[in-house]
């Protein structure tokens, strides 16, 4: 029984990892294959599956989830000023420092619930980003952001050459194809812990506590602590994917820790699933890959799209498509999660779920 | 002296319209019992209301312009002053105003068909439901709007008569230097009049007991055979249209974008939450409050003792308050309070 | 009464809302290994009583001990991990999660205490916690239903769910608020049996019923409320016999 789903775990795991290190090769043909998309995925991914942890588990809906990101965008830069261009400090730094302010914000707003949560959390983060743009402009620069520059110290680089260097890990430099290998083993990495979490009784407890919080306090638990950590860990992926950011391209600016950025974890959340495993991830990947095919669309290459439709019906096809892309992507967005939200409020992964019942049922009768 | 008055003025235009917002997202949430994250757009729609009247308003034909005589120059007048003159110039001048003859229909349309077309299935679903889907309806909306009208903010004049500043200072007799705009105080008289008249529609008028009654206790009302679903139906039109109003004439103090709705509404939740989830009369305390303490945070003095206090004060407050008294204000005791 | 062996003690409690008189003066005793019924006609203060005892209300007056430590001003969860378990009237149960977890849930509550962050271990490593699960669910009657969603069970399975729930804490004290409200007489008794079982093991209860067929089947000792005071206080048999009591309760009971 023990290892049968040890095992179980090992081959979902060494799946997912097959299926994140061959996406050059399976994203090819639809056009994704990219390392600066690859990278979105694997960071954005990250980012889902840690807001999961807290809202998918426990539901408490965070509205303030990109400070954390923002803030591990931030350490990274400063420790690429300051330390180092290795990636290792940074990411590190990263992590910490989004881990105690996720215990600052989380100890204080976990003292509330439902709506009460999220209104403070979103407080929260508007108060970090309106900082971040004005008192706060020695750390981050401001409306500017934070870059690198040829005067920063560098102490731990000896380093003395033309312009300004290139993230590295031990030498490798991040950027293109190893900067997305970086961000896929750290996304399986990611992805095995959020695995461990949710079949360990420390997550069992915290989808108990989404089940029936006062019910876990008469039954011996103190849910405070549980709540702050998964608000601390999820919190800490958070910092992971602003650092992965800073990574592939050393800047941090005040724009990822605005609300809407907020919403957008929360949107690919619920797009693809949430409390499930996969869902998070798959919901990041189609929101960043449509947000990348749509956006880049115009008349024109509608246009070409819908050639072969007679003149007057292309007119119409291409005007009517037109609202949706290019700029209007994010209508697009608004529409689906609409959709999801009213229809299928377990995300894609519930849509699945359906879709195999439907089968087994037909089958079943055929 | 003059500071704290002038101050407590600027405030409270701004406080005015948070007053108005967060009246009707905590009418809302007493009566439907639903967090509407898609208020702000209502909001936003009322601005673009007054915009779209504009447009309307200067359809312009193009004719030659006559005065430039070395070479042929265009130029364009509205139709309205080909056709009425004087009368038509007057007309687009006062379009803000005359938007509200619009506006009010328009918003209420609106209001109705977003509770009965959608809010209206998320009544039992959870809240985090409820957030979600209104949150993400004021994208679809915000995202329209900006399709058809853009990113960028679009400047609206108030009419030419409240176009300057009064001299509030010689009034009260004191520095001349004490200026306030028209448009300001107008402002200013709409809000209160707009306020008082949800209060004395939901006090004197059968209706309003009724909806008062089933802020207290739901099911109790739907007992005595009172179709208590279609009121509030009704309470979500008049919050969009009070929400319409408040968008649409504070266009000419910040001219309106896109994503003002949602700029507006996380300040009108913290309001909401400091004055009381679900009372009426804290939501217009806390709104005017909040509005002047905002002011005050940005004096150069008090930033000179605690820097980017301004940017931050009206969330400290709402941390403070949801710690500390979580019903707010004056909200009922127990709700939400656990 | 020997003061030795008593384990639960409420003492000179009072409790009154605006006003109004919900408790007063009550002092009972529980010995340790005895099961103890409180009865009394409706609005009479039994759940108020059990409200104080589990700390979800704070008396105006008097002290709840347990063992020695004062329950009173205590949060839920340290009461619950002094070994106090309260069941529920209306089946407060974990409705998202299967009756497994349900179950195996206040097991890990008793051995791991009331946190303990342990997300890198297998739940499917508890070997132990399962068995002790699997084999309390056998021992209410679900057997059959493990690894059903607990939000799928019928409203009587669902009280013996939580009675699962409390049992498998093997607490030193078990409050039971009308355990078998909402049974059918065939499942009444199959509980009674449980319960009584359970007694052999020495597990010490304090029941909150309205049926007088359970009361008499399980309790060794039973205190009478009426208007929020003692009126009576004994044995089976001498309750049985006191006039005060039939006048109050029993007589119309007996209709």
């Amino acid at each position: 029984m023990k290892n049968e789903s040890a095992l179980k775990d090992w081959t979902l795991i060494i799946l997912f990892a097959a299926v994140v290190l061959t996406m050059p090769i399976w994203l090819k043909p639809l056009g994704a294959n990219y390392p600066d998309l690859m990278q979105k995925f694997a960071i954005f991914g990250l980012f889902a599956i840690g807001f999961n942890i807290l809202f998918g588990l426990t539901g408490y809906l965070s509205f303030g989830h990109a400070a954390f990101l923002g803030i591990g965008s931030y350490t990274a830069v400063w420790s690429f000023k300051l330390l180092t261009m290795n990636v290792l400090p940074a990411v590190i730094f990263a992590v910490v420092m989004a881990g105690i302010f996720a215990f600052l914000i989380g100890f204080v707003s976990l003292r509330r619930s439902g709506i009460y949560f999220s209104i403070l959390t979103l407080a929260f983060a508007e108060m970090s980003f309106n900082m971040a743009y004005s008192v706060l402009t020695p750390i981050t620069n401001g409306e500017t952001g934070l870059q690198l520059s040829l005067k920063d110290p560098r102490i731990l680089d000896n380093f003395q050459g033309e312009g300004i260097p290139i993230t590295n890990l031990f030498g490798v430099k991040m950027s293109g194809m190893p900067g997305f290998y970086f961000c896929a083993a750290i996304l399986i990495i990611g992805f095995f812990l959020s695995v461990r979490i949710t079949r360990s009784p420390f997550g069992m407890m915290l989808r108990a506590i989404k089940s029936n919080q006062t019910r876990m306090a008469y039954t011996g638990f103190n849910t405070r602590p549980y709540l702050v950590w998964a608000f601390v860990i999820s919190g800490m992926y958070a910092g992971m994917a602003g650092a992965l950011m800073a990574v592939t391209d050393p800047l941090a600016g005040a724009e990822r820790m605005q609300w809407t950025a907020s919403g957008e974890v929360v949107l690919m959340t619920i797009l693809g699933g949430a409390g499930t495993l996969i869902g998070p991830l798959i919901g990041a990947g189609i929101i960043k890959y449509f947000e990348n095919i749509f956006s880049a669309f115009n008349e024109q290459t509608l246009n070409e799209v819908f050639g072969a439709l007679p003149d007057t019906l292309q007119n119409i096809v291409v005007k009517i498509a037109g609202l949706f892309v290019g700029e209007g992507w994010h209508l697009l967005l608004g529409l689906m999660f609409l959709i999801v939200i009213i229809f299928l409020p377990g995300g894609i992964m519930e849509g699945f779920r359906r879709l195999g019942k439907l089968f087994r049922l037909s089958g079943r009768s055929a | 002296m003059d500071t704290i008055i002038l101050q407590v003025l600027n405030g409270i235009d701004k406080g005015a319209a948070y007053a108005l917002i967060a009246l009707g997202l905590t009418l809302v949430f007493g009566t439907l019992g639903v967090v509407n994250f898609a208020h702000g757009a209502l909001f936003m729609l009322g601005a673009f209301t007054a915009v779209t009247l504009r447009e309307l308003l200067t359809l312009s034909k193009k004719v030659k312009d006559e005065s430039v005589t070395f070479f042929d120059a265009y130029k364009e007048i509205p139709y309205l002053e080909i056709y009425l003159g004087d009368f038509g110039t007057a007309i687009v001048d006062y379009a803000v105003p005359l938007s509200i003859l619009i506006a009010i229909p328009f918003m209420l349309l609106v209001g109705l068909v977003m509770e009965r077309g959608l809010i209206r299935h998320f009544y039992k679903r959870p809240h985090a439901d409820q957030i979600l889907v209104t949150f993400g309806l004021a994208l679809v909306l915000q995202e329209i709007v900006k399709k058809f009208y853009g990113a960028n903010p679009i400047p609206q004049a108030a009419p030419d008569i409240v176009a300057g500043s009064a001299n509030i200072g010689a009034w009260i007799g004191m520095a001349d230097s004490m200026v306030y705009p028209w448009w300001r105080l107008i402002y200013l008289a709409f809000a209160l009049a707009v306020i008082f008249a949800v209060f004395a529609f939901l006090r004197f008028t059968t209706f309003g007991m009724v909806v008062r009654a089933g802020m207290q206790d739901r099911e109790t009302v739907s007992l005595l055979g009172i179709d208590i679903e279609r009121r509030f139906t009704i309470v979500f039109g008049i919050a969009a249209v009070v929400a319409g109003l408040a968008g649409l004439m504070y266009t000419p103090i910040s001219p309106p974008n896109y994503h003002m709705g949602m700029d507006f509404l996380v300040l009108s939740f913290v309001v909401v939450v400091v004055g009381g989830m679900g009372s009426l009369p804290g939501a217009v305390l806390a709104g005017f409050l909040l509005g002047i303490l905002q002011s005050f945070a940005s004096l150069n003095e008090v930033k000179s003792i605690l820097p980017g206090i301004d940017q931050i004060i009206i969330f400290l407050v709402a941390v403070v308050v949801l710690l500390v008294r979580p019903r707010g204000l004056m909200g009922r005791k127990g709700i939400m309070e656990d | 009464m020997a003061t030795e062996n008593i384990i639960f003690h409420v003492a000179d409690v009072h409790k009154s809302f605006s006003g109004l008189h919900a408790l007063s003066d009550i002092d009972l005793g529980v010995k340790e290994g005895e099961t103890h019924a409180i009865i009394g006609p409706n609005g009479a203060g039994k759940s108020t009583l059990l409200n104080v005892c589990i700390g979800r209300l704070k008396p105006d007056q008097g002290t709840v001990t347990f063992d020695g430590t004062a329950l009173t001003g205590k949060q839920p969860h340290e009461i619950n991990q002094l070994g106090v378990v309260r069941v529920f009237q209306t089946p407060e149960i974990f409705p998202d999660l299967t009756l497994m977890q349900n179950v195996m849930v206040p097991c890990l509550s008793k051995r791991d205490g009331s946190f303990k962050l342990n997300f890198f271990r297998r739940m499917s490593a508890e070997k132990d916690i399962k068995e002790l699960a699997e084999s309390t669910l056998v021992d209410v009657g679900l057997g059959e239903q493990l690894y059903n969603d607990a939000s799928s069970l019928s409203r009587g399975d669902k009280r013996r769910l939580e009675l699962a729930m409390g049992l498998a804490q093997k607490p030193r004290l078990l409050l039971l608020d009308e355990p078998t409200a909402g049974m059918a007489r065939h499942d009444t008794n199959k509980t009674i049996d449980l319960l009584n079982r359970i007694k052999a093991q020495g597990m010490t209860k304090v029941i909150i019923e309205h049926d007088m067929h359970v009361v008499f089947s399980l309790a060794d000792r039973i205190t009478v409320l009426a208007g929020g005071r003692i009126i009576a206080q004994g044995t089976p048999d001498e309750v049985k016999g006191d006039p005060k009591v039939r006048e109050a309760y029993l007589g119309e009971e007996q209709e």
